[in-house]
């Protein structure tokens, strides 16, 4: 068996498939509800209320009012404003910024940035699991410090960072530190209450959650006060200007219901899939689960490191039987700086190049994961006799 | 509305003698082909041993050099003026017109060269050089003569039909039209040199095959895809290229199996040249091309070069042996396929490489390391040959 009519794609924390009640909304906002919501006419209404709708969806996953949601153009644009937008308001209070040393390019990539325009940035150190301490963060906790920013769930490894601590820890201790959290790959895999949290920014993406692509809202707590990072026509009460995707915004809250609605079951049914997958995975002769495999970590990524081979090897080998999966390590990728949380748990450069990243959803069953482990078992001893040394 | 005309100037070709023609033909055909993707219409014509461009209907003069541009044998693209002759008091007035239209900043230096080709013309071509100077000296005071070093050369050629007013032009790309020359079949990578090469072969005016080894899982798809993506590049002046898609994986393996791996590249070198001469011969190509350069990589070395030419039963042509690295990179960056050769897609090459390969390889050694692939090797290679994938790559875009 070379090729596979089936498709069994398990890159789902890369993107996933789009829901088709979520398509056919989108559709039907692109043909039907055309208008700009911002015209005084009925199809600016209509659309109007399209965004309405869609706030009022998302709004009532996170328990919090409509009026905090803003959306933007993805989680990229989410992060990079909850950062600059953040910055740029407190910069006369402080120039300290605080975030770990595994964050998404779309955040560690603006840090930098700040440092290079006069700002002093702390990366919290993670442990061989991918966590940060809480102890760590009160030490690097300073009177000229102005946003901490941890993401909940780590896209390569599934880490789930404390988040509950810290906002605790900042509500208490210093209340006037912002706290910002990418749940890009949370968010619908968990309840986030940001008040309860004392998250005052949270950054959500649309297409990793069954939405579509470009679209993302990031959530400002009613007390927080950030800037703009994108000025014009004043949408979105001036924070967010430009014309509302309106079909994009509605698809996003659709999905946003929907994901949140049989949220434990479904939640429950990835844990024993991934558990299942993880399992069969340890009897593969030199293959090892990174970070932790219990529910303190994601439901949905699986990170496993297969010795003896490359990972980018693998991936097209599978890929040749139907199967789609990341290969998770720097010098596989096209894009090495999105990759550094494997080195930063401290895995050796043989165990990064043959790491593979598995990322569940809804939609994988359990022959998807059977069928996953076989195919390796029956790949990896013909990849492992050409591995370049 | 006035005729848009161009000149088109062959180096070579005007060299050659009785079958001259046979070349010119090759020439007018191209830019025919090239002239079509502008969606204009024109006739190329060819009188008096001059090929001319007539636009027939409203085109951008950039899209005539962008089309021309493309076409091997051309060395200069000058657009031209064509005036009947009547009598030389109307040439000079025209001639006036002309650099008033065409120049209409005049501080600038230039010189006027005539030619009577047709000897009836009553004005000679020293006489009419330093009448027209004159001429336009009164016309237009800013201008000044200069007769080493001109800015502008302002051509007035008579000739039996016509007489021709011109001073730009635009370089073409030289060499010799295709189809003057036969096919050859190129070993095209997906990195900076194998394009190049098959350009400049082409350039000679020989058509281009080319042949790419893949080797899944080992390399991807996408490394593929920018093969194709740069034999489009290349078609733009080669014309449509058939490439070659085959499946190395399993000779690569056997190769890696049971070969010494410091000879890895070498011997795999050598079973891409056999494979590109079987090809070649079914595709009536009468020499292989290869991008290599003498010690750009191990590979590449005098003892190595000598390994893989020693397999090849047909001329292996290697047109960039000399040159630099920068050099190669200049021009590939002029033809456009610089930035589609440098996106980081592995090719088989640089999955299957020794830390440590052997530079100095000697004939004996490689050939003793492929015995032991003696019993499996050809049946590979067939199978290899028989899976091939043909891929036609052209740009009907301009």
């Amino acid at each position: 068996m070379t090729e596979s009519t089936r498709e069994i794609y398990l890159d789902n924390a890369a993107t996933t498939k789009v829901d088709e009640d979520v398509a056919r909304l989108v559709l039907r906002c692109m043909t039907e509800d055309y208008g700009n919501a911002a015209s005084l006419h009925k199809k600016g209404m209509d659309a109007e209320m399209r965004l309405k709708e869609a706030k009022a969806r998302i709004a009532e996953t996170l328990k919090c009012e409509p009026s905090c949601i803003f959306f933007t153009s993805g989680g990229t644009e989410s992060n990079n404003w909850a950062i600059f937008g953040a910055a740029e308001a407190k910069k006369r209070r402080g120039k300290h910024l605080i975030t770990t040393a595994v964050e998404h390019p779309s955040v560690k990539n603006p840090m930098q940035f700040l440092e290079g325009a006069g700002f002093e940035v702390t990366y919290l150190p993670v442990d061989k699991d991918g966590l940060v301490s809480l102890e760590d963060l009160k030490a690097a906790v300073r009177e000229d410090t102005i946003l901490v920013s941890v993401m909940y769930v780590n896209n390569e490894i599934g880490a789930a960072e404390p988040v509950e601590e810290i906002g605790a820890f900042l509500h208490r201790e210093h209340p006037e530190v912002l706290f910002h959290v990418d749940a890009i790959q949370a968010y619908g895999k968990y309840r986030i209450r940001p008040d309860q949290l004392h998250i005052d920014l949270l950054s959500v993406s649309g297409h990793k959650i069954h939405g579509p692509k470009g679209t993302g809202f990031l959530y400002v707590s009613p007390h927080s006060k950030i800037r703009p990072m994108i000025y014009g026509g004043g949408q979105q009460k001036g924070m967010r200007s430009g014309t509302e995707n309106v079909p994009g915004a509605a698809g996003l809250g659709l999905a946003a219901e929907k994901i949140y609605k049989n949220i434990d079951e479904n939640v429950a049914r990835m844990y024993a899939l991934k558990q299942r997958l993880s399992g069969d995975l340890a009897e593969i002769p030199d293959a090892i689960i990174n970070g932790k495999n219990d529910k303190s970590s994601a439901p949905h990524i699986l990170s496993c490191s297969f010795l003896g081979v490359r990972s980018e090897v693998l991936l097209h080998a599978l890929e040749q039987r139907g199967i789609y999966v990341s290969s998770g390590s720097a010098c596989a990728s096209n894009h090495p700086s999105e990759i550094h949380t494997l080195g930063a748990i401290g895995l050796s450069k043989e165990r990064q190049e043959g790491t593979i990243r598995f990322s569940l959803s809804n939609l994988t069953t359990e022959a998807d994961v059977d069928e996953t482990v076989s195919a390796i078992r029956e790949l990896l001893p013909g990849l492992r006799r050409f591995y370049r040394r | 509305m006035k005729t848009h005309s161009y000149l088109i100037k062959y180096g070579e070709i005007g060299l050659k003698g009785d079958n001259r023609f046979l070349f010119e033909d090759a020439l007018m055909k191209q830019m025919r082909i090239a002239l079509k993707k502008t969606g204009g219409k024109f006739s190329v014509t060819k009188t008096n041993g001059r090929i001319y461009v007539e636009a027939l209907s409203e085109t951008d003069e950039e899209d005539v050099y962008r089309a021309l541009r493309r076409v091997f044998g051309i060395s200069w693209i000058c657009p031209v003026r064509r005036v009947e002759d009547h009598g030389y008091e109307a040439l000079k007035e025209e001639v006036l017109r002309y650099f008033g239209e065409t120049h209409p900043d005049r501080h600038v230096t230039f010189k006027v060269e005539a030619k009577r080709i047709r000897k009836t013309f009553p004005v000679g071509s020293q006489e009419m050089n330093a009448d027209l100077g004159e001429a336009l000296l009164r016309a237009y005071p800013e201008l000044t003569v200069d007769v080493h070093d001109p800015e502008v050369l302002l051509h007035v050629e008579v000739r039996n039909d016509a007489i021709d007013i011109y001073s730009g032009m635009v370089k073409g790309p030289g060499g010799m039209p295709l189809g003057s020359a036969g096919k050859a079949m190129l070993l095209l990578s997906g990195g900076i040199d194998s394009p190049i090469a098959g350009y400049r072969v082409s350039r000679r005016g020989v058509y281009i095959d080319a042949v790419y080894f893949h080797a899944p899982p080992y390399t991807t798809d996408r490394a593929k895809e920018k093969v194709v993506d740069l034999a489009k590049l290349l078609s733009r002046y080669t014309g449509p290229i058939h490439l070659h898609v085959i499946n190395f994986t399993d000779i690569q393996l056997a190769i890696y199996e049971k070969c010494p791996h410091d000879e890895l590249t070498v011997i795999m070198r050598r079973y891409m040249m056999r494979i590109a001469e079987i090809l070649a011969r079914q595709n009536g190509c009468q020499a292989l091309i290869t991008g290599e350069s003498i010690g750009q990589v191990a590979s590449q070395t005098m003892h190595a070069l000598y390994c893989t030419d020693a397999v090849a039963g047909m001329p292996v042509f290697r047109p960039l042996i000399g040159d630099d690295k920068q050099e190669i990179v200049d021009l590939a960056k002029e033809i456009g396929t610089f930035e589609t050769s440098i996106l980081p897609y592995e090719d088989c090459c640089t999955i299957f490489v020794a830390k440590h390969p052997v530079t100095k390889p000697e004939i004996a050694d490689i050939e003793a390391s492929e015995t032991l692939l003696s019993g499996v090797i050809d049946a590979l290679v067939e199978q290899a040959v028989a899976g091939d994938e043909v891929i036609l790559c052209c740009d009907k875009k301009l």
